[in-house]
């Protein structure tokens, strides 16, 4: 479709990792909780209840818009009350923040598909709590107030992407950064990533910000990228068909794959905005703003470009490593404690302990896999003391071992076995135990030879050098 | 005084009962007979007819606490009797202002909406006073979430009678409070003062009552209604018991962000230092009233009953007389905007705080199935708020809707700083006046009649006239009995100072006290006392 271009704008909510609520002392995380449990009078709404501000959100928040750029994290913010009915609201308002947020002016740079490096801008940053759940069930309204007073950011940019991949890639380098930082778990089907996207579509070259539509409840990344799409596509139908575009609120229909108005009942809110008069300013000092900043960690993206510059990595090796921040720690300690080729660390981390974490569903600093033990494991392989397979199989081993790789092959003999003369009384077997075979390779069946590697392999319990192994092999046959 | 101990001041009840001259049980029993004697039926939302008996009782409750206070007293005697501490209130009886929550009581606000919520936590100010000893008798009748000046807007009926004169309102919305304290069936109240809630209904039964410093006292568990304005405080016999409550429920409070962090002071130990060369100050602005025409907007005087006026000047006399310099013309002009702004700033924060009451959690539910959410809504709310509410919910969401908020809301917070303003000028000690403390009259006139003056939500909200702009300004506020006009009714009068100055309005309080001890006004109880002890 070249000639249009689409405009998006992203409205995020991240649900900060922390232990208790933003203003009660109650758990804040109930994955996987019964209903109500996670409650108090504060959350609940009692009559004479009153907030009290976990800092903790104030501080990740912090951080967050410090890893954003945010030229002016403010010394004082309020929070403000958001008035409307709903039965999981239980206050009747949301304490939130409005003409005085936490931070504006932020960016987020990021790798786009064709171009280089992108810009989005990060129009304001703010605080607040999220309300509870509401569950339809056999035509009764059931509400859980577990997720009442869970901390959010809500972090809006610019309308600065241009197209439902964009969206994507957005959503993927921002859920990354908040792992990478520790602020969110970021999982949009556990709602601690969630997403409204606003869009509009123009003639290529305008400047002009054409009147826009706003999806709304879009629970992951691939359903917000054909949601987006979708609605792209409409908005293109439309202004073909010569009939403008209005500003309508749609709704995602998850099952359906398909966008719908939602009533303008919902959606045209006086929320009577005023001061929250139960909390004090959010106060940011300039001493705690700069320890925050300073404890900030590289990012996802400098660090990257370093384990290219530094280690002489591939982009792909790069990108793989700094997918996770316990990931790329995992890499350079090994790395450091290796002192060999990078890369064959490299190597040995993308396919072999992503392997393992993948399979753990963990991450890397979870995994409890020591990487100086992994170090230890590529040197025994390089020195030809372990073959490369029992080298792959003392890495689950090590997984939370007290003793070191080289303990574990001396207990265990799994040195490799580089004896002539026990390769050959091995293979010497191997051949009388099976003459048919024998037969065919020696009538021209020259493949079967692996075969016959393999089944010494086996005999020797994977120790064998197979180098040497096929050589004897073979001057076995041929004899 | 009689011999009765429901009759004694706190401190002294305190004294007498840690010397072994009677037991905390006797105490409690003392009150329950004074209750039984002249409370009448308790405030109830069942009661609709009324009963010729109503007419001269004081109904100053809505629900009578008696086993809580019996254990309570039970634990202070067994504390005395095992040599412990019981506390600096023990055996204190109290009554508790029904707007905060206290845990396995009914927690009604005054309002039919909360008729059935039992609160299952206590308020921090609660918790202190019966940590300290308190006996709570019961939760005190008020105006309808205390939105009121004359208790009269409270769905439980009967309302509060004045013990002064049972044809006359107690005030509001600490009607119950004042009153309790007054007959004797509580020896102190814990309050709240939003506009002049604790000191208006103190000065029209002739007790004392102290709003202290915004945030000198927790919020938690108080249910709101003005937020930034709210302040819960004690009423009390004299300034010592006022001293020595503020002592017990003063203080930071995790739970309240905005409960202070200022030192604490020892109230009653500074209470008796006089007031030789304080400096206290009165101001034409609370003497001639003015204030803007509800239709017009022009500027109109307002009466000041003289009696009230003459009492100020004789309070005044008295100081002097004490040594105080006494500073007039002290020119605070922008109070007389104080009230129209409080109309605004109280209400929008009023009709959010409300918000929560939704018949969905708790509280009165309309019964019978709803076609859809709105209508449980309109339903549950339309029958659970009475008047008051419904009219503030109106007034709320008007002036803060987004095209009137600028004209609305800012400019009330603009005028509630040019008051704060006239106050710091006139207690600046580099300023001028250089006050300690401003002297005022706490209402324009006594105790009006039951019936007078309710339903007009404006004249109602001028009896807060005086006592707003310690609201607006956060400041504390004290106000002392200082007379009897010709009605013999209660003449109240107040003391304003800087933040966090209770100790010294306290001090000026009970130097006025003593110096005054023995005027004959001082000796006459309330009429349905005399009547119906002589009964």
């Amino acid at each position: 479709m070249p000639e249009y271009e689409s405009v998006i704008g992203l409205e995020t909510h991240i649900q900060v990792k922390t232990r208790s609520k933003i203003f009660c002392g109650c758990k804040a995380d109930s994955w996987n909780d019964p209903p109500n449990v996670n409650i108090c009078p504060v959350c609940t709404g009692l009559p004479g209840v009153l907030p009290v501000l976990n800092q903790e959100v104030v501080a990740k928040a912090v951080q967050l818009a410090s890893a954003l750029h945010a030229e002016s994290i403010q010394g004082e913010s309020y929070f403000a009350r958001k008035n409307y009915f709903y039965p999981d609201l239980p206050k009747g308002y949301q304490i939130s923040q409005y003409d005085e947020p936490l931070a504006r002016a932020g960016r987020f740079e990021l790798p786009l598909p064709g171009r280089a490096l992108a810009t989005v801008g990060i129009s304001r940053l703010h605080l607040e709590e999220d309300a509870g759940r509401t569950i339809y069930q056999a035509g009764r309204r059931l509400i859980d107030f577990n997720r009442c007073g869970v901390p959010l950011v809500e972090m809006v940019t610019e309308p600065d992407l241009r197209s439902a991949d964009e969206v994507a890639q957005f959503l993927i380098r921002l859920r990354q950064l908040l792992r990478w930082l520790d602020i969110s778990d970021a999982d949009m089907e556990r709602g601690q990533l969630r997403c409204d996207a606003n869009v509009s579509i123009r003639e290529p070259g305008s400047q002009q910000l054409n009147p826009k539509t706003e999806i709304k409840n879009v629970n992951s990344i691939t359903n917000v990228r054909q949601a987006v799409q979708a609605e792209i596509e409409r908005q293109i139908r439309e202004v073909e068909a010569g009939r403008t575009i209005e500003s309508w609120t749609l709704d995602w229909d998850d099952e359906r794959g398909v966008l719908s108005r939602m009533r303008s009942k919902e959606t045209e809110a006086d929320y009577r905005y005023f001061r929250e008069p139960d909390l004090l300013p959010i106060r940011v000092e300039e001493t705690e703003k700069r320890a925050l900043q300073q404890a900030l960690p590289e990012l996802p993206l400098a660090r990257r470009a370093r384990l290219v510059q530094a280690y002489g990595l591939p982009e792909y090796d790069a990108e793989i490593l700094t997918e996770e921040r316990s990931l790329a720690d995992f890499f350079e300690t090994s790395v450091k404690a290796y002192a060999g080729d990078p890369k064959r660390v490299s190597n040995w981390v993308m396919n072999d302990v992503l392997r393992l974490i993948r399979q753990a569903g963990a991450t890397a600093g979870e995994l409890g896999l020591q990487p100086a033990h992994l170090a230890e494991i590529i040197q025994l392989v390089d020195s030809g003391m372990i073959t490369a397979g029992v080298g792959k199989e003392l890495l689950e081993q090590a997984r939370n071992a007290e003793r070191s790789p080289r303990q574990l092959v001396e207990e265990q003999g799994l040195i490799q076995v580089t004896d002539s003369d026990v390769l050959r009384e091995a293979a010497g077997k191997i051949l009388q135990a099976n003459p048919d075979q024998v037969e065919s390779y020696r009538a021209g069946k020259k493949t079967i030879l692996g075969w016959f590697v393999g089944q010494l392999m086996r005999e020797t319990g994977g120790r064998a050098d197979a180098k040497k192994a096929r050589e004897l092999l073979q001057e076995l046959l041929e004899r | 005084m009689t011999g009765q101990i429901c009759d004694l001041p706190a401190l002294e009840l305190v004294r007498r009962l840690k010397r072994g001259e009677f037991s905390a049980g006797e105490a409690l029993d003392s009150t329950l007979a004074r209750i039984e004697l002249v409370e009448g039926r308790s405030g109830s939302v069942q009661n609709t007819s009324a009963d010729p008996l109503d007419a001269a009782r004081v109904h100053a409750y809505i629900t009578v606490t008696r086993e809580r206070a019996r254990q309570q007293a039970r634990a202070v005697d067994r504390a005395l009797a095992s040599g412990e501490d019981p506390g600096p209130l023990a055996g204190v009886p109290l009554a508790v202002k029904d707007i905060f929550c206290v845990a396995g009581t009914p927690s009604t606000a005054g309002s039919r909406i909360l008729a059935n919520f039992v609160s299952p936590y206590t308020a921090t100010p609660v918790a202190r006073l019966e940590a300290a000893g308190a006996l709570t008798i019961g939760k005190a009748n008020l105006d309808e979430f205390t939105y009121g000046s004359s208790n009269e807007s409270s769905a439980f009926n009967p309302t509060t009678r004045n013990p002064w004169a049972a044809d006359r309102v107690p005030g509001g919305s600490s009607g119950g409070s004042a009153a309790a304290v007054a007959a004797g069936e509580a020896t102190l109240s814990l309050g709240t003062d939003t506009s002049g809630s604790i000191r208006q209904p103190a000065a029209f039964c002739g007790v004392v009552g102290l709003k202290p410093t915004y945030g000198r006292v927790s919020r938690y568990g108080l249910i709101a209604f003005a937020s930034s304005l709210d302040s819960p405080g004690p009423l009390a016999r004299n300034t010592t018991d006022a001293a020595l409550m503020l002592g017990a429920i003063a203080g930071p409070d995790w739970r309240d962000s905005t409960a202070a962090n200022a030192p604490l002071t020892d109230y009653v130990a500074e209470l008796e230092a006089g007031v030789q060369g304080l400096r206290v100050g009165l101001s034409p602005d609370f003497l001639r009233l003015r204030t803007p025409d509800a239709e017009t907007g022009e500027l109109r005087e307002q009466g000041l009953q003289p009696e009230i006026e003459q009492a100020v000047r004789r309070v005044a006399e008295t100081l002097a007389g004490l040594g105080a310099e006494i500073v007039e013309d002290v020119p605070m002009p922008s109070v007389r905007f104080a009230i129209p702004a409080y109309f605004v700033i109280s209400r929008v924060e009023a009709a959010s705080n409300l918000h929560r009451y939704d018949g969905v959690k708790y509280g009165h539910r309309a019964a019978g199935p709803a076609a859809d959410l709105s209508q449980l809504y309109r339903r549950s709310r339309g029958e659970g708020f009475g008047t008051q509410p419904k009219l503030r919910i109106l007034m709320g969401m008007y002036v803060s809707g987004a095209q009137y908020e600028k004209r609305y809301y800012e400019q009330a917070l603009r005028v509630r700083t040019a008051i704060r303003r006239d106050f710091e000028r006139a207690f600046d000690q580099e300023g001028p006046a250089r006050l300690d403390a401003l002297l005022a009259p706490t209402t324009p006139t006594t105790a009006f009649e039951l019936g007078k003056v309710y339903g007009d939500s404006v004249l109602m909200q001028y009896a807060d006239l005086l006592t707003v702009p310690a609201n607006h300004a956060g400041i504390p506020a004290l106000s002392v009995p200082a007379g009897l006009d010709t009605s013999r009714l209660p003449i109240g009068v107040q003391w304003m100072g800087p933040d966090f100055s209770e100790a010294t309005l306290l001090r000026i309080g009970r130097a006025y006290e003593r110096a005054t001890a023995d005027q004959p006004w001082r000796q006459i109880r309330p009429a349905i006392l005399r009547e119906l002890m002589s009964a």
